[in-house]
């Protein structure tokens, strides 16, 4: 009974399938000429294929790949972004996606504007935003342009804000892509010791990173995908030594 | 049944995401104007005196009293219609970045777009007011029903808009035809002119198969007539709303987990 309650994401045997069209079909006479002609095709393409796993309360994963393999994809269906052809997904707690860093700013509100807005983008209501609203400035550190509309932002700007809305408060679940490569030295240093905090907090994490040095240091588990399909699924380093030996064959 | 109070539920959290969606609207719109949110109400107002003396010459009705209000009372209603739908349209397809990004429900885009046209359709009617101080109109304890009529036409434009913005999402040649469309639409709404002008046969289609000849109508009683809106007005302007909006929310429900392979 304990075990069942403390897995947070079951990955059910799920597969996911787009239709590649050589060419997007996206207006009626296209779509009337083509299907009298039937040559509608579907060539569909699995970006991942029977993917299963399970990841317990207050376990920090990683999701490790080449350029392509359908990492993003199978976080998007774990956030719920996307809907799996085949299985189905789990999950038990709040979950927080973090795909790109301000998905949710307008660029020509200002940052002060954009704050409230993608604060409600994530849930929050406006009364939680204006209570937190200090907390997220002094984390981004934006004070002087609070009043400049995001579009004269640099991305490291960008991403500081955004980081800092999206962690003001500590869910269940922590799923990040990719998202810290833009940041400077010192803005990585203080996400990553935000998401260590979160996880000592007893937050679960799902993290994507090319730099197999921060997935060592953060997670203690990882799964490694090629090609839509799961390789290897484990303790961190092991499954990390195999993936670089893997990428280091390739290369010659 | 249990579902539908989880949907409930999650309406309600999400109803800050709607007032900020609406509010960037509103802000963007007037956002380095001199001034700004002034236009709201001046915009519309030159735009009906200008239809007002155009059309009055034009065609000069006796049997139309007070024909500047008659005309405006129409205009505001007709464009709160257009304006919104036509915003709703793309609502899907121009807020892609978000869809993929982050899990909302995708109806919010809609809902807001058309609830920015209801903000601006008050202040058009606050044009009318000032119209009406004017052309010394009717004014009477009837105009206090304004937000009934327009509450009809709130909820007929979100069916209308989820059930534009659904397909939309696989065929962008909706947004040209349904600009055709609404050019029809408003010459078959008696909006210049009297229903009586037009034929016998065109005119039973009219008065009970087009929506807004129902809510134009309705809100001519108040700002012309000074009486209640024609009990059969309010009942076809109901039922279309209901229709609409079940259409709507049906199309949208079986095609949403499908829009984010086409954006």
């Amino acid at each position: 009974m304990e075990t069942q309650n403390d897995v947070v994401i079951r990955v059910n045997d799920v597969t996911i399938r787009f239709n590649m069209a050589s060419e997007k079909i996206d207006n009626l006479k296209e779509y009337v000429i083509k299907f009298l002609k039937k040559e509608l095709l579907f060539q569909e393409f699995l970006a991942v294929k029977h993917a299963s796993f399970e990841i317990r309360r207050g376990e920090a994963w990683a999701l490790v790949g080449s350029n392509g393999s359908g990492k993003s994809t199978l976080l998007k269906a774990i956030c719920g972004i996307l809907k799996p052809y085949q299985g189905n997904v789990e999950i038990h707690g709040k979950i927080s996606p973090l795909l790109e860093l301000g998905a949710g700013f307008d660029m020509n509100l200002t940052a002060r504007e954009n704050i409230y807005l993608n604060g409600t983008i994530l849930g929050h209501s406006m009364a939680f935003m204006r209570e937190h609203f200090d907390e997220i400035v002094e984390f981004a550190e934006i004070e002087e342009f609070l009043d400049s509309p995001v579009k004269n932002f640099s991305s490291g700007m960008r991403a500081r804000l955004g980081f800092a809305v999206a962690t003001i408060v500590k869910p269940d679940i922590l799923v990040v892509d990719e998202i810290l490569a833009v940041g400077d030295y010192a803005f990585q240093q203080k996400c990553m010791a935000r998401m260590n905090e979160m996880l000592s907090g007893g937050t679960t994490l799902l993290f994507v990173s090319h730099s197999i040095d921060q997935v060592r240091r953060l997670c203690d588990h990882a799964v490694w995908i090629n090609k839509g399909k799961i390789m290897q699924i484990g303790e961190v380093n092991q499954v990390c030594d195999a993936y670089m030996a893997s990428q280091k064959a390739q290369k010659k | 049944m249990k579902l539908f109070i989880a949907r409930l539920k999650g309406f309600f959290q999400y109803r800050d995401l709607m007032g900020q969606l609406v509010s960037r609207d509103l802000k963007l719109k007037y956002r380095r104007s001199v001034l700004g949110y002034l236009w709201s109400i001046l915009n519309p107002l030159f735009i009906m005196i200008i239809m007002a003396i155009v059309f009055s010459q034009m065609f000069k009705r006796d049997n139309i009293p007070n024909y500047p209000v008659y005309l405006m009372s129409g205009q505001v209603l007709f464009n709160f219609m257009n304006q919104s739908t036509h915003q709703s349209l793309g609502a899907i397809v121009g807020s892609a970045a978000l869809i993929k990004k982050t899990y909302l429900p995708k109806y919010v885009f809609v809902v807001s777009k058309i609830t920015s046209g209801l903000i601006d359709c008050i202040f058009s009617f606050g044009a009318l007011l000032i119209v009406m101080l004017f052309t010394h109109g009717h004014f009477s304890w009837y105009l206090l029903l304004f937000p009934l009529v327009v509450l009809q036409l709130y909820v007929f434009n979100i069916g209308l808009g989820m059930f534009l913005s659904a397909y939309n999402v696989f065929f962008r040649d909706i947004q040209y035809i349904y600009n055709a469309i609404t050019t029809a639409w408003l010459y078959l709404t008696p909006m210049f002119y009297p229903v009586e002008a037009l034929p016998e046969q065109l005119r039973w289609i009219v008065v009970h198969l087009n929506p807004m000849y129902a809510y134009v109508t309705q809100l001519r009683c108040l700002t012309l007539y000074g009486v209640w809106p024609d009990a059969h007005m309010v009942l076809y302007g109901c039922v279309d709303a209901c229709i609409m909006l079940i259409i709507g929310v049906w199309v949208f429900a079986k095609k949403q987990d499908r829009f984010i392979l086409y954006i």
